[in-house]
């Protein structure tokens, strides 16, 4: 980029940009005061930085992991022996309800959210991601939403109707007390946070990308993290629109789903499943961006056929928003039109078994080190894809009619959910902790933490396929001796609990390796995309100076160094956009300062929602608070001593 | 036949602890239940064989690496972003494989869906079933209104007869299921769906409800008595009788208490002034062979313990506790017994 001419102004401070004259360490020395977050409590609540609110999503989420891994264990010790009084029905349903919820709204998208915050600016060569303090607001957002669950939870009204609240059950003439409203309402909290992150999360990958990166030099996992934000820029606010209209008809009287009076039950699951079924898939696509980064990383070569990966990774998401019929073939509806729904669904297997080929050709042309990222990703395929092959035989009706809503579905979807989505989170904590620490995890460790998880989890749910098959519907609080569920289900319990075992060898090795890791360095795998090339852990703002990409391996190519672009301000935060096909260098732009206020526009939010459980006019009153957060977050700024000087 | 018997054998085998197969998909005692057996084994056979392709190719990829590597595309020898032809035409091999595969289970899941449809145009015989929070109400209707049965949580079927089963919801979304004869069918308030049970053994199955209604989800069962049609017309016949009269003075007790105090706001017997409709009818309660739904079987220990304190036999229950004198409780059950 060309250097701006000056104005003659020169009693002016001068504007300072990097560039051949200012490198090293004064460079660093001012983008680091340029960049760092004021000190203290506020300074913590005010913080714009994606790799501080990438590690807090992170963190927050395995702190709910573990909450919703205990739910699990009270679950299976009440179904370790038939007609067992450990929970009782009540306790029960609020566990297996909380569970459901948690794990999927509380863990498994905001925890994917997480890592796609902290890394896809640094693997795009950007300082800061494209809006953020809404990247702050929404952390908040999904915080306050997961206290409340569970205060609500802790406090005997939380939710008892599983994690889809199927009306009339959570209705208002079924659903007795607060627990079905604090759902839905758990439920806008996380939407408003997740859709915030999609949007940040398209607009940074799409015009913050460093110049050269085009679409087709993109990591994998950068392609992956663009395709379940439009995801859940296309299915959030289907749900959001559901419990929406599920509050209503409790709180003011609607009748949108009242059969007596022209509502539908049935309407709930048509929006619920077309959210829900594109929700496994934002869970999924992530993780199989973690697969693509650790294999071709262990393997030593570029991922076997990137075309490939791309549209197949495209192609899912498109596919994921015409099968959600499947949740609901037990319904009745015409049965010429489950045919669709059939093919459909199978038809997802063409994208995902092709990217499965690209895995293993990529291990097959390479030469594998068996690390434990790796290892994870092996125990990936083996595992996910027993989960993707039952997926094949549910998807026909005249078999999902007999398996829809028992244990086999039960074991499908944790083979699916964990075997794709947790195996591989866990191989990209391991992958990706030197860099967000600077310091190694135990490889040892982390091998028998491995394997005790990978046997464990087989141990808890391959039973279950037999369990289904044999007559055992899900969310049951029970069920009688002598119809040969027993030895199932205690093979299941006993597996659950080498499953929390290992997780918990999981945490500890990340506690430890903390302070009595390995010093890892920049690059620790030699691995070849850009959040390789800063420090470990990275400065406040990532690159000194902003590379210029010419491959999509650009670590492993450029022998001599990553060419940089200079010319950005340093006293400014500033950053660079580019075109979003070809990633031309385009303009500069400011970036946002830290401010308070999306965390005050976040506790006015929080407060109005909340509150609007109990009463609907908290929606009136709880407005004016939040409009005036959000007024002073938007104030117009006036130009600083140091405006931009104007290109004549 | 054998050979299907074998593999449903060993597909149990991880059950050896008493499997009675009342209440299981493999049981294949229905025209659908055997239908979806054929198709299972179809799906199971070919997702079991890609399932082998994908292991025994990862695992030989990762095995390659102890050759020297000479062969490897990797950056050391600065070929990281080729690749051999020998795998890009496998790619296209895979991606030809996956997609007959689909097209044939497709194909067989289609044709196995539109024959049971066509069979259910046939059926010769009405139930309806009508689901509640958290048992089932049952109906063999005729046009002539004085020889409807009236029933709960039992349904028995000739067997070798399509029954065409009505059903509806009075509160939540439930779904019928009985494993052995067929797949599920939800019960939606504001629709009426149906299912069609060809039964092709006879014996006794059991029935679940497989979408969550609530707090006693669990224990929402149905006995389903598949029987000869002389045994079942038998059973008709006995059902259409109104009930018996009390026989002896502590029944007489029972009888007037039922009748005449809390039972009958809720429960029907016909041939009595109980005429609730609210709760299960129990004109012949002591000819069925479980209690509530199939939380219990039936006994008198374990009427006694029903009537006395249902919320705690069934948490949650719509039948309240009512707190009987003890005289009163002897004098109920003896009447309940007598309910033939």
């Amino acid at each position: 980029m060309s250097r701006p001419p000056k104005r003659p102004a020169a009693e002016k401070p001068q504007i300072v940009r990097d560039g051949p004259d200012l490198t090293g360490p004064e460079l660093a020395d001012r983008l680091d005061a340029t960049w760092a977050r004021p000190r203290g409590l506020i300074g913590w609540l005010a913080t714009v930085d994606h790799k501080e609110i990438g590690i807090r999503y992170i963190v927050t989420a395995l702190a709910f992991l573990a909450l919703g891994g205990l739910m699990a264990l009270h679950m299976r010790l009440q179904l370790m022996f038939p007609d067992s009084q450990w929970l009782g029905a009540g306790a029960f349903n609020e566990t297996f309800t909380m569970h459901g919820t948690t794990m999927m709204f509380l863990f498994a998208v905001p925890v994917m959210q997480g890592v796609q915050i902290y890394l896809a600016p640094i693997m795009v060569g950007t300082r800061a991601m494209a809006f953020p303090r809404l990247t702050a607001f929404s952390y908040y957002m999904y915080l306050f939403g997961g206290l409340f669950l569970w205060t609500a939870h802790f406090l005997h009204f939380g939710p008892d109707n599983g994690w889809f609240s199927y009306v009339p059950l959570a209705g208002p003439q079924y659903g007795i007390g607060k627990r079905a409203d604090v759902w839905a309402q758990t439920v806008t909290f996380t939407e408003i946070a997740g859709l915030a992150v999609a949007v940040t999360l398209v607009v940074t990958i799409l015009k913050q990308r460093a110049p050269g990166m085009t679409l087709a030099r993109m990591p994998i996992f950068v392609w992956a993290t663009l395709v379940t934000s439009l995801m859940v820029i296309f299915s959030m606010p289907s749900v959001a629109l559901v419990s929406g209209m599920l509050l209503s008809d409790r709180l003011v009287g609607t009748q949108f789903f009242n059969p007596v009076e022209h509502g539908d039950p049935l309407l709930w699951q048509h929006l619920f499943w077309f959210f829900g079924h594109p929700e496994v898939y934002i869970i999924f696509l992530p993780a199989t961006g973690f697969v693509s980064e650790i294999v071709s990383t262990f393997s030593r070569r570029a991922i076997f056929g990137y075309p490939v990966v791309v549209l197949s990774l495209v192609s899912t998401g498109i596919l994921a928003f015409g099968l959600w019929v499947h949740h609901m073939f037990a319904t009745g509806l015409p049965r010429v039109g489950y045919s669709f729904y059939t093919a459909a669904s199978m038809a997802v297997s063409i994208p995902t078994g092709l990217q499965i080929f690209c895995w293993i050709a990529t291990i097959w042309e390479g030469r594998p080190r068996l690390q434990v990222p790796m290892l994870y990703v092996i125990g990936f395929i083996i595992t996910f894809v027993i989960g993707g092959l039952s997926g094949v035989i549910i998807a026909a009706v005249p078999l999902d009619l007999q398996l829809h809503d028992t244990y086999f579905i039960v074991a499908h979807f944790h083979y699916v959910l964990i075997g794709g989505a947790v195996f591989p989170l866990l191989g990209a904590i391991t992958y990706w902790y030197p860099k967000f620490t600077g310091r190694m995890m135990s490889e040892r460790l982390g091998r028998i933490g491995f394997w005790t998880i990978f046997l464990g989890f087989q141990l808890a749910f391959f039973p279950m396929h037999f369990a289904g098959l044999m007559g055992m519907p899900r969310r049951v609080y029970t069920y009688p001796a002598g119809m040969g569920l027993e030895l199932p289900n205690m093979l299941s319990s006993i597996g659950s609990a080498v499953v929390a075992v290992a997780v918990l060898m999981f945490v500890v090795n990340m506690l430890a390796s903390l302070r009595a890791g390995v010093a890892a360095g920049p690059d620790p795998w030699d691995a070849p995309s850009l959040e390789w090339a800063v420090a470990s852990p990275p400065p406040h703002y990532n690159f000194a100076h902003i590379p210029a990409v010419e491959s999509r391996t650009p670590l492993w190519d450029a022998k001599d160094g990553l060419p940089v672009v200079h010319g950005l301000r340093v006293d400014e935060r500033e950053l660079i956009l580019t075109s979003v096909i070809s990633a031309a260098p385009d303009l500069r732009e400011p970036s946002a300062v830290p401010s308070i206020w999306p965390f005050i526009s976040a506790v006015a939010v929080a407060v109005t929602f909340i509150c609007s459980v109990f009463s609907p006019w908290a929606l009136a009153f709880g407005a004016v608070p939040a409009a005036a957060a959000l007024i002073a977050w938007f104030w117009p700024k006036t130009p600083g001593a140091n405006p931009e000087p104007q290109i004549t | 036949m054998r050979w299907r018997r074998l593999w449903v054998a060993l597909l149990l085998l991880p059950s050896l602890g008493g499997c009675s197969g009342i209440q299981t998909s493999l049981g294949g005692d229905g025209a659908d239940g055997a239908s979806f057996i054929r198709l299972f084994t179809i799906f199971l056979v070919v997702c079991g064989i890609m399932y082998l392709l994908v292991v025994a190719a990862l695992a030989v990829a990762i095995g390659r690496r102890r050759d020297g590597g000479r062969r490897a595309l990797t950056v050391d020898n600065g070929s990281h972003h080729e690749s051999s032809p020998l795998v890009r035409s496998a790619l296209v091999g895979w991606g030809a494989l996956i997609a007959v595969g689909l097209i044939a289970l497709t194909i067989a899941s289609f044709f196995t869906d539109r024959s049971a449809a066509a069979r259910a145009r046939h059926s010769s015989f009405a139930v309806k079933i009508i689901a509640n929070q958290w048992w089932w109400d049952v109906i063999y209707t005729t046009p002539d209104s004085s020889k409807i049965v009236h029933t709960a949580n039992e349904l028995h079927l000739p067997v070798g007869v399509e029954a065409e089963v009505e059903l509806q919801s009075n509160d939540v979304i439930h779904s019928f299921w009985v494993p052995n004869l067929a797949g599920k069918q939800d019960l939606i308030p504001g629709r009426t769906t149906d299912i069609q049970l060809l039964p092709t053994r006879t014996g006794l199955y059991r029935a679940q409800c497989a979408e969550f209604c609530g707090t006693q989800h669990a224990n929402m069962a149905l006995v389903v008595t598949v029987e000869s049609k002389a045994d079942f017309l038998n059973w008709i016949a006995q059902q259409r009788r109104p009930a018996f009269a009390p026989a002896s003075r502590l029944e007489l007790a029972g009888y007037r208490y039922v009748t005449t105090r809390e039972c009958s706001s809720c429960h029907n017997i016909t041939g009595t002034p109980a005429g609730g409709q609210i709760g299960p009818d129990l004109t012949h309660l002591a000819s069925r062979r479980t209690l509530a739904a199939g939380t219990l079987p039936m006994n008198r220990g374990n009427l006694y313990g029903w009537v006395a304190d249902p919320q705690s036999q069934k948490p949650g229950s719509q039948m309240p506790t009512i707190g009987l004198a003890p005289n009163d409780l002897h004098a109920v059950v003896a009447y309940l017994e007598r309910l033939k």
